[in-house]
């Protein structure tokens, strides 16, 4: 304890110090030097395109945003995991069910890390994925649509956060337990935590869109599983786990969990395991999950699954082994040859590399410490390739250009630290403001860096924008990476807290846009074609409205008939069939959201009226000169006065 | 005594003039292309032999919806007859051409080319009187949009502006074909017509 206090002490002075050292250079500099061409450098004229798509986590917003880079402009925020009041996400009847978990509907988590598709190890611009880190899923977002378009939710697991770092071909995406818990769920002291508590890996099948489907978990023992990359190249096959609290404690993990010298990153030989499962190795056990498609009639369907395949290390053998790694890694990091796995010890001095190929010859060779729960232990020096000596203070995540550079964010010292695969020397400092966590750079955890700049994504901004209150925006900053030294270029603010992004070329995403659906192929049983099927039709207390929107009028807009406590179901169906014009579909007193209809979509909104009365709606997003004309009413009696139905628009 | 054949070098220019019609069973005649800072890609109209249709796959239907505003006519491809029987009018004038090119008849060609003239120039004709017909025609009570001594009649040829839109309308592929079937065949009716001047001249 009283060496634990001290290291505490030492880790408090310096932030303290870096504190002050920041505060200094930031008021003798002023401004960022070169200020003037660096604006030029991230300045995209009006009507001109972004070089690159940066996807950012939106964090505890449960949503990804959308930037152009480099002008860090905010271009699109794609909700996941949220429900989405503006366009109706998670409300519409066609989307609450892709919400829809074990739980019920969830209509909020915390995306931490988007990941792109990949063919041969590149991005390759098809889908998006990300973790829900709370109640544990994965969704994968269409890069045509910029739509989520499947979630999956993980069983046997507390807390998805090393997810859902991809393979090579995009064959899986994984996910592991932050926090360890009883496997399967039992009611047991907190306090027996070591008896009770395990831990589960998760390989998720991702390459076939709409068939998202857990392969296999791996039960490993009750670690915090932080953090993951797949292997590439001459990895490729593998996937590394960070793993802290490998002291296995269970309360005031701060300190509790800060005591072992090393914990552990976790090699785990995917293609081994498919082998075992292949062979029959492990069992099924029980574990609900909810998968959830968007069908390609855009309705969202969910599915209740009941169990899994689990696979135990001693089922397996050769399939997992543990790298020691000083102090608590968060971050793990495979260079694009695949050679080079870098770990982030967050309370650690130094940044440790380990080298694949001295892993598998310390495999074959059985250089072991000892063996944990039938996971061999490897010899820590006989795995090292190097260590980048007084890189900062917390290390946390690494990127990779094409040139045999690594740039490793410091939350403590908030810096940028350059380096050099193989020498392990330093090269180069960037201040960042402050607390960076991530980092990225377009194509930077693949075999294929794009390079040109890496993004900081800062855990504080501080005294970086104006005031806005007690709850400050959080930030991004882009520096240029062309050249020998790092230049710091912008910042540029973003939604929730970015905790790790991607990107990639454009032209790798703009190639497949989809500007509208098809009326012809619209395939929604409640679709509304044309403007004469529009009708009312009632079914007991439900009332279903087939409503269709052009410029600039809803048919019908006149709507009588309907009692108080009906439940009204508006089936919108947008007749547009021009890019960029949805109709937006909002009445008073919806306790939900409203409706924004894409051209040639049909959205419904459920609606209970609450109040006799004549009420207006009116679409909410600008359409047309006459956008402001597009309005109607619908006319409310008692309950139980049994109106007439009557309907319709103009004449 | 006087030659009524073309020449052999007649018979083939006429041949493949004929044959060069067929194309435009195929592609467009003629394109009429607008552009707004609404729509920086453009948008707009091509007319086939037998039916109007967008150049994007849903620019009619917009177009017809961008024009309600004035009160303009939807245009619906079915109701307009000149669709219906234009392909049999081509269907004449490529088998004119080829009877001409066959027997090599030289009043053959003087009247297909005749015709020719006459069929284009009737089809801007007619080509006029719709965009006036369209332009003109606005209904008062459903246009949303009234702009006093405003008409939006598209130009016959070349470029104007209507309101927000620039309208240009000009020979499509189809079209340039025609035009260039109609000057070779002007062309062997104006040489084999001199060569029978002379020949007349040599006899007499």
């Amino acid at each position: 304890m009283t060496n634990s206090r001290i290291r505490l002490a030492m880790l408090v002075a310096a932030v303290a110090f870096a504190g002050a050292f920041t505060y200094a250079c930031q008021t003798s500099s002023g401004p960022a030097a070169g200020a003037g061409d660096a604006a030029s450098e991230v300045y995209v004229a009006p009507g001109e395109h972004d070089e690159f798509y940066a996807f950012m986590s939106g964090g505890f917003s449960g949503n990804v945003t959308v930037h152009g880079l480099p002008s860090g402009r905010l271009i699109k925020t794609i909700a996941v995991f949220s429900q989405y009041p503006e366009n109706g996400w998670g409300y519409s009847e066609e989307t609450k069910d892709m919400l829809r978990t074990s739980f019920g509907l969830i209509p909020w988590d915390d995306s931490h890390h988007p990941q792109l598709s990949q063919t041969d190890g590149i991005p390759d611009g098809r889908w998006l994925f990300i973790n829900g880190n709370n109640t544990p899923r994965v969704a994968r977002v269409d890069l045509s649509k910029f739509e989520t378009e499947e979630i999956i939710e993980i069983p046997n697991s507390g807390g998805n956060h090393a997810s859902p770092f991809i393979t090579p071909n995009s064959e899986y995406v994984i996910a592991s337990t932050r926090f360890s818990v009883p496997i399967p769920q039992a009611d047991v002291p907190i306090a027996t935590f070591k008896e009770n508590f395990s831990g589960t890996l998760t390989f998720i099948r991702a390459d076939q869109p709409g068939e998202m489907d857990i392969a296999f978990q791996i039960h490993v023992p009750g670690f915090d599983y932080d953090i993951a990359h797949s292997g590439r190249q001459v990895s490729d096959g593998w996937a590394f786990f960070t793993t802290y609290n490998t002291e296995q404690e269970h309360t005031l993990l701060e300190v509790n969990a800060s005591q072992a010298d090393k914990d552990f990153v976790a090699a785990v030989n995917w293609r081994r395991a498919e082998t075992c499962v292949a062979e029959g190795a492990g069992s099924v056990v029980p574990g609900q999950y909810v998968h959830n498609v968007m069908g390609e009639d855009r309705i969202g369907r969910s599915e209740l699954k009941n169990s899994v395949r689990m696979i135990e290390p001693a089922d397996c053998s050769d399939m997992i082994y543990f790298l020691p790694t000083p102090k608590s890694p968060h971050g793990v990091d495979v260079d694009p040859t695949g050679e080079y796995i870098v770990a982030g010890g967050k309370l650690a001095t130094t940044i440790p590399v380990h080298s694949f190929s001295k892993m598998i010859d310390a495999i074959a060779n059985e250089q072991f410490e000892t063996v944990i729960d039938g996971i061999p232990v490897l010899e820590y020096e006989a795995v090292l390739a190097g260590e980048v000596q007084e890189p900062g203070l917390g290390p946390l995540h690494t990127e990779f250009d094409a040139d045999g550079n690594a740039y490793t964010s410091m939350f403590i010292s908030s810096e940028v630290v350059k380096w050099r695969l193989g020498t392990w020397e330093v090269l180069d400092r960037q201040e960042a403001y402050y607390s960076t966590g991530h980092l990225m750079i377009p194509g930077g955890d693949s075999s294929q860096p794009f390079g040109k700049y890496v993004v900081a994504l800062n855990k504080i901004t501080k005294d970086r924008y104006l005031p806005t209150g007690p709850e400050l925006a959080h930030s991004a900053q882009l520096i240029d990476i062309s050249g020998d030294n790092m230049r710091l270029l912008l910042d540029f603010p973003t939604m929730g807290e970015p905790h790790y992004a991607q990107g990639l070329p454009a032209e790798l995403v703009t190639a497949n846009q989809v500007q509208m659906f098809d009326l012809t192929e619209n395939t929604n049983p409640y679709a509304t074609l044309t403007e004469a099927d529009a009708r009312i039709e009632r079914d007991g207390s439900t009332v279903h409205v087939y409503m269709t929107t052009i410029r600039s009028h809803f048919a019908p807009d006149n709507i009588e008939g309907i009692m108080v406590g009906d439940t009204v179901l508006f089936h919108v169906t947008n007749l547009e069939q021009d890019w960029d014009v949805p109709h937006g579909f909002a009445v008073i007193g919806a306790r939900n959201s409203e409706l924004l209809v894409m051209p040639g979509e049909t959205r419904t909104l459920r609606w209970v009226p609450q109040r006799v009365g004549v009420f207006p709606f009116y679409c909410t997003d600008f359409c047309s000169a006459l956008h402001q004309e597009m309005q109607g009413y619908i006319r409310v009696s008692e309950r139980g006065s049994n109106p007439t139905i009557a309907y319709g628009t103009g004449g | 005594m006087t030659n009524l054949k073309a020449s052999p070098a007649s018979r083939r220019i006429v041949l493949a003039a004929a044959l060069a019609l067929v194309a435009l069973y195929f592609v467009p005649l003629w394109k009429i292309s607008l552009e707004a800072p609404q729509y920086p890609e453009g948008i707009g109209l091509l007319i086939q032999i037998d039916n109007i249709e967008g150049v994007g796959p849903h620019d009619l239907k917009n177009i017809n919806g961008l024009n309600h505003y004035i009160g303009m006519k939807e245009i619906v491809p079915e109701a307009i007859p000149e669709l219906s029987y234009m392909p049999w009018i081509l269907a004449v004038l490529i088998g004119w051409g080829l009877l001409a090119a066959a027997t090599g008849k030289r009043w053959l060609l003087y009247s297909w080319f005749g015709v020719l003239v006459v069929t284009a120039v009737a089809g801007l004709v007619d080509f006029y009187l719709w965009g006036y017909d369209y332009g003109h025609n606005l209904d008062a009570e459903m246009a949303i949009i009234k702009i006093p001594g405003m008409t939006y009649q598209p130009p016959l040829i070349g470029t104007k502006n209507l309101l927000n839109f620039t309208a240009t309308s000009l020979p499509a592929l189809g079209g340039w074909i025609g035009i260039l079937a109609g000057l070779l065949v002007g062309w062997r009716t104006w040489k084999e017509a001199r060569g029978a001047r002379r020949a007349r001249a040599t006899a007499g």
